[in-house]
Formats: structure tokens, C-alpha cells, sequence
């Protein structure tokens, strides 16, 4: 029995700011569910196994995955899991279950309204429920320590974070599913307001609405399904201390042992899951990207960061990188928690091992 | 159809043995740190040493002066933060101490700010057995802000209180707009799937069984079935009927699923299965409850697949 596992479909909603849309995240999912299913040939009950990654916290109601279960139409019963995280772990979730023969084909689903929340404050919840939350410290000023840190330190500067937001987004104006894009020079956005200084609109990414789904396969069913499958050559993920202030936020040694655990090794690709510019920096550096990887060409989560999902969808991308014959070797990143503290690295080749 | 929708609930902690000593400094205006094996002194303390994983031994004073080692500014505070004024986040040195605590500097303006500044804590008026003991840190260049004598107050050891508000603005699908609007006009109203056929009440967008959007608009009657239910004997906060109580799940005539509700008008000891009801509207635009119509129960294969 092959070992072998790899992505076969990948779709996401157009991330915008959707007043009409439910926090249960049906309505972004029926449509992305149908496009990936139709790229695949394959019907709801082809698939053995459905893992989500979406919050309670977000959606402001109590088991609010379970709505979206909906989308599913899990009629009769079927086996399906979830994940109060981004996505990308509930995809991790599904390779184990088609590793262990469990499932052929599993299909991982992430979805996030966040304009129908206060995201700052709601993330603000994640920290330390002891001594961090109950300051309400919100994750754009928490992103803006961080940045100063790396900018007095001298290992970037404001020009460098606004040229990662630049480049981002002229790489977005190519992906129809991104909120933000456009040709913009980085002098031009430095000239911009604070937002939480060190930080500016252009260094976070926006708050939007959207939703993602991957779909992966055993060595056994890939080919039928996908002409040119993404075969998952590793697959890690790791957590840092939880304590903000006990750890180096100028090392991401959960993203560098993550990849390393995976086999990362170089690559053509890098999607990386960066929700503020100067992120991008620390993770190339702690992934060993060189200039010779294209880094973000969807635009990244600078461009949409649908909660819960932008994870997933930079795997997607990554595999939609290998599965297109653009790259033969990409890497999907995903992270979760404050300040890039859990980070989960996903290796994607065109050749199966 | 959107609207507001308000969150709220305080999730009372337990401390632990080394959080509680923290906490309980706090109320003495003195901040405790954690000397860990490698003989970094971590402020706060932590629970468990990052390195040998051992609870720390005994806790040391640090501070309660600091030095700021980095910091943004929030131009906008948000609800709950520890100033509503425009404030400095900032990771702060405390002095003796090896690790960073994150906490608001009330500076003022950020051109006060800076890497390096000297700052000192600000007590609450009255410890209230938190973190927010600390009200926030301030310049220790600058004059002091208000800080009365400490005013200790009934706090319960060991515990701490953490109210959450969360604010969202909750949005109905199309599907729940209309049977909201329906509501309204004394109507309910469901949605039949075009792929099976079945009727949903209230309206799910999406059929559970085939994963297609529902679209067709049903009214159902206000009469119905009641496949199960159980009697509610346990008080709770907010509980607006007085236990025992019914809840039931009924199955409207015309709908192929059931939805819960309240039986009312009869004693608990009456509900059963197959029992008929009918709606009973309360406030405008809503049902207040169900109540049996008294005629004859209905077969069991007549609800049998519902349950």
C-alpha cells in the first residue's frame, strides 16, 4: 500500500466584506463545494471524510460549524470532524485519516465572517486567558509590537514592510478570490497614516469574509481524479510558548521546525500565511526562502485573510501551483495564535515519492 | 435582515498556586517573578519552567519600575481596554527581571514614547484580584496619574473574574429573513428542497440532505405534532418560564422537519409523544409557545421518521 497522499482539488470564495452572508458559512461553501467537485468529477458521497476549521468566537454563536454542516448535506450520516482553528489543521487532520486508509478521498473546508465581528477584540481572546486577555490587547497592536521589535533591531524597515504590501499586491491583481490588489508604489503607501504605528492599513491584511476547500486523495484514487495531483511530500506542524512576553518574537522557531520535520527543502513556490507584512520577512527567513522562490504570487493573506480559511487557501494555492505545472515544488504555510506563535508547513511536489 | 447582536458572559478562573501568588502581590502593589533553571526570572511568573517543565519554587519582587522594550500606539481604544484615551501598547522590562509584560503606558502622545523609556505601574483604586490591578504602567518621568490608597475589596482567593463583551452585528439568511418577516404577519413560513422534496421549518438555505440551496417558499400550518420532548426542572439565569416546563419538538403540519418550542397550557406530566398542538402567538412576530389543540393523538408512523 502506497503512502502517498495528494491534493486534487482546491477552490475559495472571492474574500470581500459580505453583508449578506450568515456566520455559518453555507453560503460562501455551496458554491465552492460544486466548483471543486466538478474539477474533481466527484460527488458529496465520494468523500470518506470532512474535516472543518472555522470559530465560535467569530461567528458569535455557540457550535456554529454545525450549520455549516449544511453545506455538506450529510444526508445519511457521514464522518466529519472539526478544528476551532484555521483550516490547514483540519486538512492536516484528513491527510492522517487518508494515511491510515481510513478515507480515499477527504475533503477540508475553512470559513470565517469576520466583518460581522469586532476581529480585533475577537482575537484578543486567543491570548492568555489569565493575565493578556483581560487587557483586551488586540492583534493589530499585539502584530505592531512585533514590527518594532524587527525594525529597531535594524532588521527591517518601514520601506521594506510597504514593499512586501506592494508587491502583494500587484501579485493579487491576477487572483479573482483576492480583496485587495492593485499597482502601488511602496513610496506611496509610506506616506499613509498609521493605523497602530509602527503599522499601516497597507502592513495588515484586511478584514473580509470567504471561505476554502482542498481536496486530497491516497496515491490509489489521485490520478483518476486530478491530471497532475500535488503529491504531499511532508506535512508539519509546531506551536512556541504561549507566554508573549518570555518569547523571542523576532524567531519563529515553530515555522523553521515545522519545515524542517516536513523535508521542506527547496522549493519554487512559497504561499506563505503572513497576516502583516514584516510576518512575510520573519517567515522567509525562518523557512530558508531564497530570492530565487516566488514568494505569495496569489498576493497572501495581505491581500485576503478570510479567518479560519486563509490558512487552508495558501496550501490551496501552493497546490494549485504543482497541479497547473507551475512550479514543481511549493510549499503551503499556514499559521494560528498570536504574532505567528503555532505554524504548520505543507510540502507539495509534482512527482509522488 | 441584520442586526445587533451583544455577547456577553465572565468566565471566573482558577488561578493555580502560582497565578494566585501573583495576583495576590498585585493587591499588596507588589509584582512577583519566577527564577527558572536557567536563572532567568520570568515576570509574570510562569507555572511551569520552560525549561526543566518544574513549578517554580519560590516567587521573587521584581520591579515595580520598568523599561519599555517595544510598543505601538492605539490612536483608537478599543471597548474594554485599560485606557479610553489614546495609550501605548508595550512589552515592559520590569526591573530584575529577564522576560517582558505586556500592559497599556498611559504617555499621553506617542511622541513620549520610545524604546528604552522608564515606567512605572499605576495601582488600581481597589484590587479586584486581576491583572487590571495593575490599572496601566506611566512614564516615570512624568507626573503621577491618579492612583488612591488601595481600598481592598471582597475578592475570593485563587479566583479571578473575566468578563467578556462581544459586539456583532448578526446577519439572517435570506431563508430567515423571510420566515422572521413571515413571523411577523402570523405566518410560518418554511422551504421545500427541489432535489427531495422535503420541507424545512424554520427555512436552512441549504438542504441538509443534498447540500443545494432551498428556495421555495411553503407556509406551514400552525398545527402539529409533538415527536418528542422532555420537562425542564432546572432553574437558570434569565429563564423566563418557571420549571417544571415542557420543551418539545414539534412537527408542523406540511414541514418535514421538527422544531423545538414550549408546550404550555397543560400540566408537564400530560406532554407525550403524538400529542397535537397548536401555535399560540405571544408579541407580535413571535410564537409564544404551543399548546395542545386536544385532539386525538396523531399514529406514530406519522412522525416516526422525524425522530
Amino acid at each position: 500500500m502506497s503512502s502517498d497522499v495528494a491534493v486534487v482539488g482546491f477552490a475559495q470564495s472571492p474574500c470581500r466584506v459580505r453583508e449578506d452572508a450568515t456566520t455559518s458559512g453555507v453560503e460562501m461553501l455551496v458554491p465552492i463545494f460544486a466548483e471543486a467537485f466538478r474539477a474533481c468529477g466527484l460527488t458529496k458521497s465520494d468523500i470518506g471524510f470532512w474535516c472543518s476549521g472555522s470559530s465560535d468566537y467569530l461567528a458569535g454563536r455557540a457550535f456554529s460549524f454545525v450549520s455549516a454542516v449544511d453545506a455538506i448535506g450529510a444526508v445519511p450520516p457521514t464522518m466529519e470532524s472539526h478544528v476551532e482553528m484555521d483550516a490547514a489543521w483540519a486538512l492536516y487532520e484528513a491527510w492522517a485519516k487518508v494515511l491510515t486508509g481510513e478515507a480515499e478521498i477527504a475533503l477540508a473546508y475553512g470559513f470565517g465572517k469576520s466583518s460581522g465581528a469586532e476581529l480585533r477584540r475577537v482575537l484578543a481572546l486567543q491570548l492568555d486567558p489569565y493575565l493578556l486577555a483581560p487587557l483586551w490587547p488586540d492583534s493589530v497592536s499585539v502584530a505592531a509590537l512585533q514590527a518594532r521589535l524587527g525594525l529597531e533591531a535594524g532588521r527591517w524597515t518601514e520601506k521594506d514592510m510597504a514593499e512586501v504590501a506592494a508587491r502583494s499586491r500587484a501579485a493579487a491583481l491576477r487572483n479573482p478570490a483576492a480583496q485587495v490588489s492593485g499597482s502601488v508604489a511602496a513610496s506611496e503607501l509610506l506616506a499613509r497614516p498609521y493605523v497602530a504605528e509602527p503599522l499601516r492599513a497597507h502592513d495588515c491584511a484586511p478584514v473580509g469574509d470567504g471561505a476554502a476547500v482542498v481536496i486530497i486523495a491516497s496515491a490509489a484514487r489521485a490520478r483518476e481524479l486530478c491530471e497532475r495531483p500535488a503529491w504531499i511530500s511532508g506535512f508539519a506542524h509546531q506551536v512556541d510558548s504561549g507566554s508573549l512576553g518570555a518569547r523571542d518574537l523576532l524567531a519563529v522557531p515553530s515555522a523553521a521546525g515545522a519545515a524542517r520535520a516536513a523535508g521542506a527543502g527547496p522549493v519554487d513556490v512559497a504561499e506563505l500565511h503572513a497576516p502583516f507584512s514584516h510576518q512575510e520577512l520573519l517567515l522567509r527567513e525562518a523557512l530558508g526562502l531564497g530570492d530565487g522562490v516566488a514568494v505569495n504570487p496569489s498576493g497572501g493573506a495581505l491581500c485576503g485573510n478570510p479567518m479560519f480559511a486563509a490558512g487552508l487557501a495558501r496550501i490551496g494555492q501552493a497546490a494549485r501551483a504543482v497541479m497547473s505545472g507551475r512550479a514543481e515544488r511549493a510549499l503551503g504555510h499556514a499559521t494560528s495564535g498570536p504574532v505567528l506563535q503555532q505554524n504548520l508547513v505543507c510540502v507539495l511536489s509534482g512527482e509522488a515519492s | 435582515m441584520r442586526a445587533p447582536l451583544e455577547i456577553e458572559f465572565d468566565y471566573t478562573r482558577s488561578l493555580g498556586p502560582v497565578l494566585s501568588q501573583f495576583i495576590a502581590g498585585l493587591a499588596e502593589r507588589r509584582i512577583l517573578g519566577a527564577r527558572g533553571a536557567d536563572g532567568r526570572v520570568h515576570a509574570p511568573p510562569f507555572e511551569y519552567d520552560p525549561v526543566s517543565a518544574e513549578p517554580p519554587a519560590s516567587l521573587t519582587e521584581v520591579g515595580p519600575e520598568g523599561t519599555v522594550i517595544s510598543w505601538s500606539w492605539m490612536p483608537e481604544p478599543l471597548a474594554g481596554q485599560p485606557l479610553a484615551e489614546p495609550f501605548a501598547w508595550a512589552l515592559i522590562r520590569l526591573d530584575g527581571a529577564d522576560t517582558a509584560m505586556l500592559h497599556a503606558v498611559d504617555a499621553g502622545s506617542a511622541a513620549v514614547m520610545r524604546t528604552g523609556l522608564r515606567v512605572r505601574p499605576r495601582w488600581a483604586e481597589r484590587p479586584a484580584g486581576s491583572i487590571r490591578d495593575i490599572a496601566c504602567f506611566e512614564p516615570c518621568d512624568g507626573p503621577a496619574g491618579t492612583a488612591p490608597a488601595a481600598e481592598p475589596r471582597e475578592v475570593t482567593p485563587g479566583l479571578t473574574v473575566t468578563p467578556v463583551r462581544l459586539h456583532y452585528m448578526h446577519t439572517a439568511s435570506p431563508g430567515e429573513t423571510a420566515y422572521l418577516r413571515g413571523l411577523a404577519d402570523g405566518r410560518i413560513l418554511g422551504q421545500r428542497c427541489g432535489v427531495c422534496g422535503q420541507v424545512y421549518v424554520p427555512p436552512r438555505g441549504t438542504c441538509p440532505a443534498d447540500g443545494v440551496p432551498t428556495s421555495e417558499e411553503v407556509e406551514l400550518h400552525q398545527s402539529g405534532t409533538v415527536t418528542t420532548f422532555c420537562i425542564v426542572n432546572v432553574g437558570y439565569p434569565g429563564q423566563k418560564v418557571t420549571p417544571p416546563y415542557v420543551a418539545a419538538a414539534v412537527l408542523l403540519d406540511g414541514a418535514d422537519i421538527a422544531f423545538q418550542h414550549l408546550v404550555l397550557g397543560c400540566d408537564p406530566g400530560e406532554a407525550r409523544m403524538g400529542m397535537r398542538v397548536r401555535a399560540v402567538w405571544g408579541e407580535p412576530g413571535s410564537i409564544s409557545h404551543f399548546t395542545p389543540t386536544g385532539e386525538p393523538d396523531a399514529d406514530y408512523e406519522s412522525y416516526a421518521r422525524c425522530l
